[in-house]
């Protein structure tokens, strides 16, 4: 409780930048994987990430020191060939998107690691500390580093608020971007390079191999709450914020563990409860409105059963019993006895010593289904042509769907019809 | 060409069939990013076999691993069909998640599992001849990872070549396949498994990522010179090998990992097919327009 509280007061100056530094890296990758997810291009970032460490090593090799600009330099201009490579591989050859992404991260990061073990084996004692884009290590990042790259993590933020609807329009909808005369060539091309600079600059706090994570995770969590972008970057950008400080913590606490991990796996956490708990798009939430949909169905075909019973006598409230109705139609009786159990409590259906009867406001709710039945059957054979005798099993599924509108416009329609075409005729409103 | 540069080279070799055998199959499905996935993926079953065995039992490792690698394809399935999650950001999430958690488990368990961080990513094949499996009677047996990627590959080639057709079949027209009854999400797993299988077995030696290099390079350079999946394998496991030596000497040159230097010979290997591939190169595209116009 105690670090924690030492943490979150920060004193210490060391601290502060770490925090802030995380904060700003993680909300900025992941502003910029919205956009990436949103295109489809999840997993060309990583490729970029994995491309990123021969450009390290190379710019290392080239200079002798750990500059860090320089090495941003180097890394962003490998990131940026590694998708120019997969642009013309699949381009220019039968090879599909998945295998060149595979293809060129896998290469670019061997080149990476022979390079980097091969400085290690040089004897060069600056390059202790180039590993550390491997994993990522939040704590790592001091002074000027930190300046840098928090630089360009504003940078990034700053130039998505700026181009925000231009990023929009070309995330959703190109060729009306292409229409109303956006630069869409150079938009992209813009997108792309934002989207190698998060990357380069992501990579300091998680490193290499996780940082895909950091663009495609969050996104795809906040996808879940919202059905505007706006939000959705907000969302994604918070979630990664709160986890990059939360790295930064692990780092404080416990510096053997490795931050990166940690950010990734609290990220993902967050992502797996999004896509689980999330409203309307949660698993759950969808699992329930199936399941109320499912519920409401087996009622509806329960009263629909009811008033069949009593069509040829004409007496709607006659009671049956249960075996009369399952009789009439089969279904599980589990099921059932719970239906005419909410039946009953909504006042539809009674029940007396004889079994179970339609109340009034039962039978008009039963009617409505079938007269949405009926006309649905009558309107297939009329303006579609279907043979009368295969009109049942549609109009079985649509009935419960069709909405008070859309049954005025097919009364219209069919022009007021009494019959169906099998000749029974078609309950009318009352 | 000494003892130890033999066993190295016959490593990489192994590894290199292996991986390129299944790469086939794979990158033929468009699969070669849920490959990734699963070489990334086995790390956490690794640990964990690892933490309960309490030793290098190769057999609890291949099998925990191979788990978590079908798991993982599981996951990736689960989140893209239930969840609706796009395809790519389901294997995202996925392959992160779980190495995330294998690393975890590394630090977390710092001294009890031999693993290194490091090593993860890109193995340490140079080490292969130290691990020498001695029997009882103290008959020295050549490197253990040898004899393991020995099996690995011998149950490879058994599963290919029994039942080369369904895995054929199921790539290549899942519609077909399922109407003559050949079930396809039970070979899609089969193939999921043996991947996991091979990625665990290589991994002490090459690491995750090198996996994917050997895994989807050698297939891709294959799949621009021919059409007919038997000479594809055949070639995809041609190209293996010779990157496996020639990545060897490279890396002895540079003095750097030679599981690195492989992957960069495989890379050389994919660019000369795609300028010069006598049937898809960039070469051979460019001139057929004026074969054309001419005829």
């Amino acid at each position: 409780m105690n670090t924690l509280w030492e943490f979150l007061s920060m004193s210490d100056a060391n601290v502060r930048f770490v925090t802030i530094g995380s904060i700003l890296l993680a909300a900025s990758s992941a502003v910029v994987g919205c956009f990436t997810v949103l295109r489809k291009r999840a997993l060309v970032g990583d490729a970029v990430a994995h491309a990123v460490l021969p450009g390290v090593c190379l710019a290392f090799i080239l200079t002798g020191e750990k500059n860090p600009l320089i090495l941003l330099l180097g890394s962003f201009v490998t990131g940026w060939l590694s998708l120019i490579l997969i642009d013309v591989i699949t381009a220019k050859s039968r090879i599909k998107e998945d295998t060149a992404i595979g293809l060129v991260l896998s290469v670019f990061f061997g080149v990476g690691i022979l390079f980097l073990t091969s400085i290690q084996h040089s004897g060069n004692e600056n390059q202790s500390g180039l590993d550390k884009f491997l994993f990522g290590s939040a704590a790592a990042l001091v002074g000027q580093d930190l300046i840098t790259f928090g630089a360009v993590a504003v940078l990034l933020l700053a130039s998505v608020l700026l181009l925000y609807k231009e990023f929009k329009l070309l995330s959703f909808d190109m060729a009306y971007a292409r229409t109303i005369g956006l630069p869409v060539r150079t938009l992209e091309l813009l997108l792309t390079t934002l989207t190698v600079l998060a990357v380069v600059v992501g990579i300091q706090s998680v490193g290499v191999v996780l940082m895909s994570a950091m663009l495609i995770t969050p996104a795809a969590a906040a996808r879940f709450w919202t059905d505007r972008l706006g939000i959705m970057v907000t969302i994604a950008a918070l979630m990664s914020a709160f986890c990059g400080a939360a790295g930064a913590f692990v780092s404080f606490t416990a510096p053997a563990m490795p931050t990166g991990p940690w950010i990734v796996m609290l990220l993902s956490l967050l992502a797996i409860l999004s896509f689980i708990l999330a409203p309307k798009k949660g698993l759950l939430a969808r699992y329930l409105l199936q399941r109320r949909v499912r519920r409401q169905m087996t009622r509806e075909n329960i009263l629909k059963t009811l008033f069949h019973l009593g069509e040829p006598t004409a007496e709607y409230e006659h009671a049956y019993t249960k075996q009369q109705i399952l009789e009439r139609r089969k279904q599980p009786l589990l099921r059932m006895n719970k239906g005419l159990e909410v039946l009953c409590r909504q006042g539809l259906v009674k029940k007396n010593a004889q079994g179970w009867a339609l109340t009034v406001a039962g039978k008009k709710e039963a009617q409505r289904v079938v007269r949405l039945h009926r006309l649905w059957e009558l309107y297939l054979t009329q303006y579609l042509q279907v043979a009368s005798d295969h009109v049942h099993e549609d109009a079985e599924s649509i009935e419960h769907v069709l909405t008070p509108e859309l049954e005025k416009r097919l009364e219209e329609l069919l022009n007021f019809p009494t019959t169906d075409p099998h000749q029974t005729s078609i309950p009318q409103q009352s | 060409m000494n003892l130890d540069a033999f066993w190295i080279i016959l490593t990489g070799a192994l590894v290199a069939v292996s991986c390129s055998l299944l790469g086939c199959f794979l990158i033929l499905r468009r699969m070669a990013m849920v490959g990734d996935a699963i070489s990334h993926a086995v790390l956490p079953g690794i640990v964990l076999a690892f933490l309960f065995s309490g030793s290098r039992e190769v057999w609890t490792m291949l099998i925990g691993a191979a788990a978590l690698g079908v798991a993982c394809t599981f996951l990736i399935e689960f989140f893209h069909k239930k969840a609706n999650v796009p395809a790519d950001a389901s294997i995202g999430v996925t392959f992160t998640w779980l190495f995330a958690l294998g690393i975890i488990l590394i630090s977390v368990y710092a001294g009890k599992v031999d693993l290194d961080q490091d090593c993860v990513l890109y193995g340490e094949i140079a080490y292969v001849p130290l691990d020498i499996w001695l029997t009882e009677a103290g008959m020295n047996l050549g490197p253990r990872t040898v004899w393991v990627l020995g099996g690995v590959l011998v149950i490879l080639l058994v599963f290919i070549s029994l039942f080369y057709k369904q895995l054929y079949l199921t790539s290549f027209d899942p519609a077909f396949a399922a109407a003559i009854g050949i079930s396809t999400s039970l070979w899609y797993y089969l193939l999921m498994g043996a991947v996991s299988l091979t990625t665990v077995a290589a991994f002490e030696s090459v690491g995750a990522i090198l996996v994917v290099a050997l895994m989807v390079g050698p297939p891709a350079t294959a799949y621009l010179l021919t059409d007919d999946l038997r000479k594809m394998l055949v070639i995809s496991v041609g190209c293996g090998i010779i990157a496996s030596a020639a990545g060897f000497y490279l890396a002895l040159w540079l003095n750097g990992s030679v599981a690195g230097a492989i992957s960069v010979i495989i890379g050389v290997q994919f660019m000369l097919a795609f300028v010069f591939s006598p049937s898809h190169g960039l070469v051979a595209r460019r001139r057929r327009p004026a074969v054309l116009a001419e005829a």
